[in-house]
């Protein structure tokens, strides 16, 4: 039993090691990621001002863009056309924060590489942390945050590695990562240890797993759609022929067009909104078993409602004329700020059923 | 916007921008009504009632409306999660009113206190759910219509559609019709011959997923009122070797919804034969709960077979729908109570309150009948318990548990006697010992009496007054028995909820014509295009697909042509006439990518 004992604190304290490194490569993809961007505004490409004002001579001009699908085929295989639909403004994507300069790709291939890295050594930690505990790791706040950060940039790595054009997420991501870190080891640390006979539950492997995922997954989404209403008002300006600031075109300029933005994350929350479903549903029916009852309206049951129903009115306005676009946007980030405060804010401010042992 | 779809129907969930834009081909490639704009002046109400009856069912079935009541139903759910609620905690309620007395009243007005059941609350997800129903009931007639009819044929111009090809064969366009058309099935397309094309659909999943997320959203929501209503729950402490028998009068609390009958209990009893707790033994978590088990043996029906059970703190015991939750422990001290004759008065093993986690407990020992004093009067005895079931050792410390298991137990016990009050007709807290009309027994200095006991020590009251023993240490456990139908029905729904969602969310509805005539030369034009309800990156992908499946019945005839380039068609007016045909609206430039119709 000592033994035993013995082991797992060398494991948590391994597992403590490995979080504080990932943070160090973190860091060092941060700056990688800040190279990155500051040679990348070296190039001159105002593709955007150019597609915007020559789109304006020809208002509904419906460009067709030609697109062959696929090349496997040996025999000789129609070429695909394709076109927007009429009214779409149609906008290139920027070429992303490398810019089309070498220096700038070769430090955005670093900064990727080394987040490779600290994501292996983080789900190194999360992983030696569950094995000195032997059981999920994710019973308290500490946890939770730091397999949070990790499937957040894990999911990003998914990405890249489908060849999405996801690059641009990179800095953010970095920067939201290690200040997700920085809470976690600073004030929500907590010794490992075994779990209170309440959280002895399958159900903790498959509510708290999809709760996680879900969270950083809307992240990514969240991301995406602050980038959005940043780019979108920048086409505005420069389609209302306006001139914005050197920085603002700068960077703006390298990001994806807004439409893609938007279409980026309006998939990544269609996509893992039923996940949230299912997270609330699975809550419930171990809140059945476990208290009861299967809803309650607990602080957390409450907010996971919320954050739901905002989720749910973002996906019906942004298929409703008047709503759609910028209004859809405010309201993903509504939902995700509703996300963030279920989980810090009911922990730490409001006290329920769901109290995380540490906090 | 055709009349049919105008009137009535909703405009909700999605708007198919890509259909009108592309009139007859893209009509009904969804359900979904067409989104009246904000200032068409649609919703001016006629100055009848029944003009005002059809404005408000319009306005309350409007996606906008029904988006503010999402808003609402969201804004509306937070001050439950801030102000304690009768539902979930009433001893908080009950502390939150004494500190706020000013806002204690505004608050009961608003009904804040039980916000989940409030008028207001209620008021907002009704109206939700009447607009939800007013949504589904016309947009199912209308999917049922679409699958009993046939994808419309292909328009004039396919080269005006998102994703299009065209080739030139030797094959006979009968031949390539056929193939074409076989091949759309073997993909599971619903296919037909409409002149001189091929018209083909598939994905309705998604509507049909779309329905039945909504749908099993309707049926949740009656499921949970249902359970709400008839539910019932009640709490009892049962000491180790007591029993419970699922009666009104053995609750020591009980709940109900108020369509609830009292005769719907289900006949079961259980007796508690052990509860077992342990403990982190050492360690900065020393003293957390590891296991808590309530070893117990129940009996179905008023008489059934007796079978043996656990029950843990995620394992409720499950006998005829009726659920039995493990919900707290502590410990009850077994104390004998003999007067001055030495007789026993009373043996009971009275259960006390943990106040802290090493469950420090206290309580208060009655002995109500049967006592007389040293002159044969008859009173009541009364003793403030104070119990630790892991003692500091004399002098170290306050009276205050170590260690939350029974390892060095020691029992405070100080006495009065007089009256309990318990006959004043008040209902009386049994872990609390009214001393009003009591008198404290007192040691030789004329302090109370009082005596810390290890198990099998007595305590002496004074002038032959009689002793009190503490013999050993049971456990108690308290239960929550509670019954709520629906359940399945919730669990159902839900479960419907999800695959729906899924389906919806996930499955494109498509569109695909192929159309081939014999060109002026004798040579036969393909031409294939696809249709989506939005603009996915996956239609002209799935086209390349198709066009390739059929490359191989009708090959590419060498020295093609020139082909239709997208740029010949004329632009802007064209389309611009094309959508007024169908949709009677002109397409705005501003109006945004037709994606957001994905949903």
């Amino acid at each position: 039993m000592n033994l035993a004992a013995a082991t797992n604190e060398s494991l948590a304290e391994a597992s403590n090691v490995l979080i504080y490194s990932s943070m160090a490569v973190y860091t060092l993809a941060f700056f990688a990621h800040i190279a990155e961007w500051v040679f990348g505004s070296r190039s001159k490409v105002g593709r955007t001002a150019a597609a915007l004002s020559a789109s304006s001579a020809k208002v509904s001009a419906a460009p067709a863009v030609k697109a062959q699908a696929g090349g496997t085929a040996v025999l000789e295989r129609p070429e695909v056309v394709t076109r927007s639909a009429a009214g779409t403004r149609d906008v290139p994507d920027g070429p992303g924060a490398a810019g089309g300069t070498f220096k700038g790709d070769l430090y955005g291939r670093i900064a990727v590489s080394l987040t490779v890295v600290a994501f292996l050594v983080e789900a190194g930690g999360v992983i030696t942390r569950a094995l000195s505990v032997q059981r999920a790791p994710w019973a308290n706040m500490y946890e939770f945050s730091i397999t949070f950060s990790t499937v957040a940039v894990g999911s990003y790595l998914v990405l890249l590695a489908l060849k999405k054009n996801v690059r641009w997420i990179g800095l953010p991501l970095v920067t939201t990562v290690l200040l997700d870190l920085g809470i976690a080891v600073t004030t929500l640390y907590t010794d490992s240890d075994q779990l209170v006979p309440a959280l002895h539950s399958y159900w903790l492997w498959i509510h708290v797993s999809t709760a996680i995922i879900c969270g950083a997954v809307f992240y990514l989404g969240a991301v995406g759609t602050i980038l959005y209403l940043f780019r979108d008002s920048y086409e505005n300006k420069l389609a209302s022929g306006g001139t914005p600031g050197k920085f603002a075109s700068s960077v703006m300029e390298r990001l994806p067009a807004a439409a893609s933005l938007d279409k980026f994350s309006y998939r990544i929350n269609a996509a893992v909104f039923p996940l949230w479903t299912f997270t609330i549903i699975a809550g419930a029916i171990w809140a059945g078993d476990a208290w009861g009852r299967y809803w309650g309206w607990d602080p957390k049951e409450v907010w996971s409602f919320i954050t739901w129903v905002a989720y749910a009115a973002y996906l019906h306005a942004r298929a409703t004329a008047g709503w759609k676009g910028r209004k859809a946007a405010y309201l993903a980030l509504l939902a995700f700020a509703c996300w963030l405060f279920n989980y810090y804010g009911v922990n730490i401010f409001v006290s329920g059923l769901h109290s995380y042992a540490g906090v | 916007m055709s009349k049919a779809n105008s009137t009535e129907t909703r405009q909700r969930e999605e708007e198919d921008e890509q259909g009108s834009a592309h009139g007859a081909a893209g009509e009904q490639l969804s359900t979904a009504p067409r989104e009246e704009r904000p200032d068409t002046g649609a919703g001016v109400p006629a100055m009848s009632v029944i003009g005002w009856v059809r404005w408000f069912w319009r306005q309350l079935t409007s996606m906008r409306v029904a988006l503010i009541l999402l808003f609402l139903l969201s804004l509306g759910a937070i001050p439950g999660s801030l102000i304690p609620q009768t539902s979930v905690d009433d001893m908080k309620v009950q502390a939150f009113k004494e500190q706020h007395t000013t806002l204690t009243p505004v608050y009961e007005a608003l009904q804040l206190f039980d916000v989940y059941s409030s008028v207001w609350f209620s008021a907002i997800y009704i109206l939700l759910f009447v607009s939800l129903i007013g949504c589904i009931v016309p947009r199912t007639g209308q999917f049922v219509g679409q699958l009993r009819s046939r994808p419309p044929g292909a328009p004039k111009r396919l080269t005006r559609l998102p994703a299009y090809t065209t080739w030139r064969t030797e094959a006979e366009p009968e031949e390539v019709r056929a193939a074409a058309l076989a091949m759309l099935r073997g993909r599971r397309f619903r296919g037909h011959e409409v002149g001189d094309a091929v018209a083909a659909e598939k994905g309705y999943l998604r509507e049909a997923g779309n329905l039945v997320f909504h749908i099993a959203l309707i049926v949740m929501l009656i499921a949970f009122a249902s359970g709400q209503l008839f539910k019932s729950e009640g709490g009892k402490l049962v000491v180790e070797g007591d029993g419970f028998s699922n009666t009104l009068t053995q609750y020591d609390d009980f709940k109900s919804g108020s369509l609830y009958d009292a005769d719907s209990l289900a006949p079961f009893s259980f007796v508690l034969d052990e509860f077992v707790g342990t403990y982190e033994k050492s360690g900065p978590q020393r003293g957390t709960p590891r296991t808590f088990e309530a070893r117990v043996t129940y009996a179905e029906g008023a008489d059934g077979a007796e079978r043996k059970g656990v029950i843990k703190v995620n394992e409720p015991l499950v006998v005829d729908g009726t659920k039995v939750y493990l919900i707290a422990h502590g410990y009850a001290p077994v104390v004998t109570v003999r007067d001055g004759k030495g007789k026993v008065v009373s043996k009971s093993a009275v259960p006390l309150l943990p106040i802290d986690n090493n469950i420090t407990s206290s309580g208060a020992i009655k002995v109500m009948d049967g006592y007389k004093d040293k002159n044969g009067k008859k009173t009541q005895l009364g003793f403030k318990a104070f119990f630790v079931p892991t003692f500091a050792g004399h002098g170290k410390g306050q009276m205050f548990s170590q260690f939350p298991a029974l390892d060095f137990p020691v029992l405070a016990l100080s006495a009065y006697q007089g009256s309990l009050g318990v006959d004043s007709g008040l209902a009386q807290n049994v872990y609390q010992l009214d001393t009003s009309k009591m008198k404290e027994f007192k040691d030789e200095d004329g302090e109370l009496l009082k005596k810390m006991l290890m198990p099998g020590e007595k305590l002496d009251l004074p002038d032959g007054a009689g002793s009190i023993t503490y013999e050993g240490t049971e456990e108690w456990a308290s239960f929550q028995i509670s019954q709520q139908p629906g359940n399945g029905w919730a669990l159902g729904g839900a479960i419907a909820a999800i695959a729906g969602l899924a389906g919806s969310l996930f499955i494109q509805r498509r569109r695909v014509w192929v159309r081939a005539v014999r060109g002026a030369d004798g040579v036969t034009v393909v031409e294939m295009a696809g249709l989506g309800r939005s603009e996915s990156a996956k239609l002209p992908e799935e086209l390349g697909d198709l066009s390739a499946a059929l490359v191989t019945t009708a090959p590419v005839a060498p020295a093609a042509p020139e082909k239709p380039d997208a740029a010949d068609t004329p632009d802007g007016s064209a389309a611009t006439d094309a959508t007024n045909e169908a949709g009677s609206r002109p397409v705005q430039p501003a109006e945004a990518p037709a994606e957001g119709a994905e949903k």
